[in-house]
């Protein structure tokens, strides 16, 4: 029969049917980071159990670092104890992490594929909503609860339900200056925050195809953004092409039958999903969020919405309150809104490409003098070193901008980088609800090119004017 | 876990769609490596004026008066009725801690994310999906009296509101089963111990570079 690409990441990792409606499902790679690891391994302990398999786990800590002064201590005590006991949970009980001031270190989500860890085919877990990334390896990847970070550790299985099957075409092709993050942008918008609860989401069309892998992990590290636990795409040419090389991929002969596996990742002819869903690439423009919900974004040409004009009295609620945190009034014009701060980061877009595409936009230009602080932070210490053997933190500390560590950052404020209460932001992570970015902040998504440009312009404005 | 057989209590109407898990145990909380005592700090933002941060005695700070957890009627509340969409977002597990340890023992909402549906079962809070037209009616129903209960029967998948009226509800066989009982999730899969490694090595000769890899 035919089967969708999730039914063959599904079925290959089944070890056993249960009954009920769940199936006992085998987990290849287990990413833990600070934040919701501890409590695991302290049930671990207390129940006398240890990991099942070490070697299928990779430990960095990313939420809590600070993006500079990383040759002190962690200033913050709180997190530093943090930090301290993924380090010392590590030690325990064997597992290989990186830690802060290894060059390797990094966002979860940028380090796991780096380094080959994440292959296509796998499944691959982490107690992080933006596991989604790794999908764009053609892997099925989610994230999970502390509950699930122990019961991994303990069993290296999950008890999962079979999720239903999306599809999302992107039919043709984008116009110039219009990246991954606006097609998930549009996507978003299009089927709202929880449009895709319940499903496992497979990306696909030539606008997806012409994405680099890079540019297909922005589309599926946002797919829980539109309430989606797995985002992935299939498997080709340019994603084989990636893994060539990396530290933890197959060398040799592994690597040739790997690649022959891998080549199976797609979704056969005629495999039938419970929905699917068609956007028209040509009618995506870059795209800029308004509201609290990722779901709340416009066109840059359009304007910030009338609740007025809302006929759901639940959503024009929403609407009046997402308004009122923001400090934003119905019908005025996307590019007429004003900054603070901006922020190029997070694992939805820290790699390499998505500096180049910053860096291309402000190379020979200047921040703006309303913008208080504007900041680039490499989603890896690799990504750094190779940005800075590009020249690009020359680019970006000669218009202005901060040059920082890696280290998730802005994107949650956990550690010393968020907004005062009030400021606006233009950033490049993937959330832009109530208090994420700082208590009272306020948060617009953007692309990469477009964040570098509102930063340049001082307010929202068209990148395709810039290039 | 705590088993969960039939709670009575008092509803506290939570009226906003989408309510993501930063905004039920922001994320200053999340440096906490205990799993208690996040009670204090549920809805962090919306029921004190001030900014909290780790270590103050919340206790003491200045609640937001129009904050419905706040508002006197709603005391003692172990039933939360929210809106669509409710705990979306971020994986956190805190998230469902925090309204545990506030004391509440069920969340009724017409739909959840899949993470904190997931993350509640593991902790026996019950995350209860009824209808939108339902839920429109129990808001109606515990703004206009004050005091108003409900009864959750998870054995018989029943609510029943002060009137006497009995809604039923679905809920998967699997999840209703381990709540009811209980059951530690990983003592149940460590029974199929063998299953889980005869898995292990016929993927072994599959996918043999999945169990290979070069040192890290
Ligand atoms: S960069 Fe942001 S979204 Fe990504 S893992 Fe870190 S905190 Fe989460």
């Amino acid at each position: 029969m035919a089967k969708t690409l999730y039914d063959k990441l599904f079925d290959s990792h089944v070890v056993r049917e249960n009954g009920d409606g769940t199936y006992l499902l085998y987990i290849d790679r287990h990413l833990v980071h600070e934040v919701t690891s501890p409590q695991a391994f302290e049930w671990l302990r207390l129940a006398g159990r240890k990991p099942w398999r070490r070697e299928a786990i990779l430990a960095v800590p990313d939420h809590n670092v600070p993006t500079r002064d990383r040759d002190k201590p962690i200033a913050d005590p709180v997190s530093r104890l943090q930090v301290e006991t993924l380090d010392e949970n590590c030690r325990t009980f064997g597992i290989t992490e990186f830690r802060m001031n290894d060059p390797r270190q990094g966002i979860v989500h940028v380090v796991g594929p780096e380094q080959g860890l994440t292959l296509p085919g796998t499944t691959v877990v982490c107690g992080d909503s933006h596991t989604s990334t790794h999908g764009a390896f053609g892997a099925l990847a989610f994230g999970i609860g502390t509950s699930d970070v122990e019961h991994v550790l303990a069993t290296q299985c999950l008890v999962t339900p079979k999720s239903k099957a999306m599809r999302i075409w992107v039919n043709g092709r984008v116009g110039p200056g219009v990246t991954a993050k606006d097609i998930v942008l549009a996507i978003i918008g299009r089927i709202g925050t929880a449009g895709g609860t319940g499903y496992a989401i497979e990306f696909a069309g030539e606008a997806i195809r012409d994405l680099s892998v890079e540019g297909r992990m922005t589309v599926c590290n946002m797919a829980i953004e539109a309430g989606a636990r797995a985002g992935f795409i299939a498997v080709d040419d340019k994603t084989i092409a990636y893994f060539e090389g990396r530290p933890l991929a197959p060398k040799g002969r592994l690597w040739e039958q790997a690649v022959a596996a891998w080549s199976t990742l797609y979704s056969d002819p005629g495999a039938r999903f419970d929905r699917e869903v068609e956007l028209d690439a040509a009618e995506i423009e870059p795209m800029v969020t308004w509201g609290t919900s990722p779901e709340m974004v416009v066109p840059v040409s359009g304007r910030v919405p009338d609740p007025d004009a809302e006929p759901d009295p639940v959503r024009a609620a929403g609407m009046r309150a997402a308004l009122r945190y923001m400090g934003l009034t119905p019908g005025t014009a996307i590019e007429d809104i004003h900054l603070d701060k901006v922020f190029i980061g997070s694992c939805t877009n820290s790699r390499i490409e998505d500096l180049r595409a910053a860096a291309e936009v402000v190379r020979g230009r200047k921040v703006a003098p309303n913008i208080k602080l504007a900041m680039v932070v490499p989603g890896s210490g690799l990504v750094k070193r190779q940005a800075e053997a590009e020249g690009l933190d020359r680019v970006f500390v000669e218009a202005g901008f901060e040059w920082r560590a890696p280290g998730c950052s802005m994107c949650l404020a956990m550690n010393a980088d968020r907004l005062a209460p009030g400021e606006r932001c233009a950033s490049t992570s993937n959330r832009n609800f109530e208090g994420r970015q700082g208590q009272g902040g306020r948060t617009h998504l953007v692309s990469p090119a477009m964040a570098a440009a509102a930063a340049v312009a001082g307010h929202f404005v068209d990148v395709r004017r810039f290039q | 876990m705590q088993a969960f057989k039939r709670v009575e209590g008092i509803v506290a109407p939570l009226d906003r769609a989408n309510v993501d898990t930063d905004a039920i145990i922001p994320k200053q909380y999340l440096k906490s490596i205990k799993r208690t005592g996040f009670g204090p700090n549920l809805f962090d933002e919306w029921r004190y004026l001030d900014h909290g941060e780790p270590g103050m005695d919340h206790s003491k700070r200045p609640l937001n008066p129009d904050f419905v957890l706040n508002q006197p009627r709603y005391q003692g509340a172990t039933i939360l009725l929210a809106r669509e969409n409710f705990g979306c977002g971020s994986s956190r597990e805190h998230a469902v801690w925090a309204l545990v340890d506030y004391g509440f023992r069920v969340v009724i909402a017409p739909s959840f994310a899949d993470i904190f549906y997931n993350n509640a079962f593991k902790n026996g809070l019950l995350a209860l999906v009824l209808p939108e037209a339902v839920v429109d009616r129990l808001f109606a129903e515990t703004e206009a009296r004050e005091g108003y209960t409900l009864a959750v029967d998870l054995e018989a998948k029943t609510v029943t509101t002060p009137d006497g009226d009995v809604i039923p509800f679905e809920i998967d066989d699997f999840r209703r089963h381990r709540l009811l009982h209980g059951l530690d999730d990983i003592a149940l899969t460590l029974q199929h111990a063998d299953e889980i490694r005869a898995y292990e090595e016929r993927r072994r000769r599959e996918a043999p570079w999945l169990f290979e890899p070069p040192a890290v």
